[in-house]
């Protein structure tokens, strides 16, 4: 594999809380156009693994290149890589006291140089597709649980990352809400997008992901191709972990 | 035409020209009326400045002292240097909270007065940064309340969008943090404004101190001070509608 087709390599990275491990020692490339999908059962570190990507979590030991750079070095400012790491919660965090076009518009602006209109026109395409145009000038809390989801993940693409990160993006979802959710994932995946997504939605995993990580007791005990990770595992743990989860 | 009710009448009358000849003692002879006006214009003044102070010193103490809780630990991995600057700003906000929260706030004003400022004869000015230092810290701790109850998710989700700290706070925090506060601010504000009737004790003539000269120069109590606290009242009515309305406007984006 060509090395600069690497977007982001990660380097024994181990995080700990106090006395709690939480990653043992994590090692990973990702490609410029994967899409990763991280596994595992809940307390295996995978959100935490997520969120020292791009920081928000500082890693205890190990390295994390972005582009080739080494973002934990203290010398590095994040504030410029994060721009290009596009980040999606659980809790989806729009800013409750802005508008749609607002929560979008925000960072574009203030980070990217955009005028207002740049901006705008540029959230308003997105918002489209997304099928929220109507919505631009709402409040956050005026939009249902699938609505919100969608406007934060095109605020994350109004900054025209190089990456996205989905932390559980539908898990705080109703059951309902969940497709609309996944098929702006899948447009995205189809578009070139690299991502790598936490989630427990199998099917998206074996329908858009081009590699499936396990991880669990803060290790990656396996990574395959999605046909071979669902039809073929060869970890006990991956085994007992599917075999609760697939039923 | 029964007596009872002629002396009532009389009475009643006797009363009026009594209080029509107080009010014309205290307030209209030597144009007395203008003590309170002066006064109220002076307590206005104080407060309003010192209220103004009072939120710079409490924004920059509460993110001070809200940075140090929350990142202490990481900053001190990351950079030993920035870590050692927060913890020395941190305890010098502490210093300043324990000082002037522990002491009382008409001895803060005469040490600043007779003191600190002892060769300035600008009281007014003096009452200020006095009552703007003493209000600060009751603001800072408000304000960190109201900093520390948003969630951490907004903090991460500007993180993440590549805005730094700063930025962070001022588009996102801060704005949500004064919806949170603004009842217990409004409150520190009323609080501030009587708090500043104290302001006598060195020579200024706020409105308490007004009300004070006319009783002094008229020997009649009951008007100037009733006029004094009714004019309090009202100032603060006024003051809480106010921040009602605008407590409703900023509302709006939760429905």
């Amino acid at each position: 594999m060509n090395d600069k087709n690497i977007i982001i390599k990660v380097k024994g990275l181990k995080k700990s809380f106090g006395d709690i491990h939480v990653l043992k020692g994590i090692d990973i490339e990702i490609n410029k156009g994967d899409v990763v999908v991280v596994v595992g059962p809940s307390g295996s570190g995978k959100s935490t693994f997520l969120r020292t990507l791009n920081l928000l979590e500082q890693p205890t030991n190990g390295s994390i290149f972005f582009e080739g750079t080494d973002i934990t070095d203290p010398n590095v400012n994040i504030n410029i890589h994060r721009q290009k790491m596009g980040m999606v919660f659980q809790q989806f965090n729009l800013f409750p006291h802005m508008t749609v076009l607002k929560n979008m518009t925000l960072a574009p602006m203030k980070l990217l140089g955009k005028t207002k209109e740049q901006a705008e026109q540029r959230a308003m395409e997105l918002l489209a597709k997304v099928g929220l145009a109507e919505r631009a000038n709402a409040y956050p809390s005026q939009l249902s649980g699938g609505q919100k989801q969608r406007v934060a993940i095109v605020r994350a693409l109004c900054m025209d990352p190089e990456v996205m990160l989905f932390d559980e993006p539908t898990s705080a979802l109703d059951p309902e809400m969940v497709g609309e959710v996944l098929d702006v994932m899948k447009e995205l995946a189809n578009d070139g997008m690299t991502m790598v997504v936490v989630t427990h939605e199998m099917g998206f995993a074996k329908e858009v992901a081009n590699r499936v990580v396990f991880i669990d007791e803060g290790i990656i005990m396996e990574e395959a191709s999605p046909k071979e990770f669902f039809d073929n595992p060869k970890n006990e743990r991956l085994k007992t972990f599917l075999s609760k989860v697939l039923i | 035409m029964a007596s009872w009710f002629e002396n009532l009448i009389n009475s009643i009358k006797l009363m009026f020209s009594d209080l029509a000849k107080e009010f014309q003692l205290n307030f209209i002879e030597g144009e007395r009326w203008r003590w309170l006006l002066d006064g109220l214009k002076n307590t206005l003044i104080i407060t309003f400045f010192s209220v103004l102070i009072g939120i710079v010193i409490g924004v920059v103490i509460a993110i001070v002292r809200s940075t140090y809780d929350k990142n202490y630990v990481d900053m001190k991995k990351r950079s030993g240097f920035g870590a050692g600057l927060l913890a020395f700003f941190n305890s010098i906000c502490n210093v300043y909270l324990t000082i002037i929260r522990g002491t009382p706030v008409v001895v803060q004003l005469m040490i600043m007065y007779f003191v600190i400022f002892a060769s300035s004869t600008n009281g007014t000015m003096v009452a200020i940064i006095a009552f703007g230092i003493n209000s600060g810290a009751y603001v800072a701790e408000i304000f960190r309340g109201g900093i520390m109850s948003i969630d951490q998710g907004q903090f991460e989700a500007g993180r993440s969008l590549g805005l730094n700290y700063i930025q962070t706070m001022i588009h996102i925090i801060i704005p949500q943090m004064f919806k949170v506060v603004l009842p217990t601010l409004c409150n520190e504000f009323i609080v501030l404004l009587k708090e500043t009737s104290i302001a006598g004790y060195v020579g200024i003539a706020d409105l308490t101190k007004a009300g004070d000269l006319i009783r002094g120069r008229t020997f009649s109590a009951f008007m100037p001070l009733i006029a004094v606290a009714i004019i309090y009242l009202v100032v603060v009515m006024l003051f809480t509608w106010l921040v009602g309305k605008l407590e409703r406007r900023l509302r709006k984006s939760e429905r």
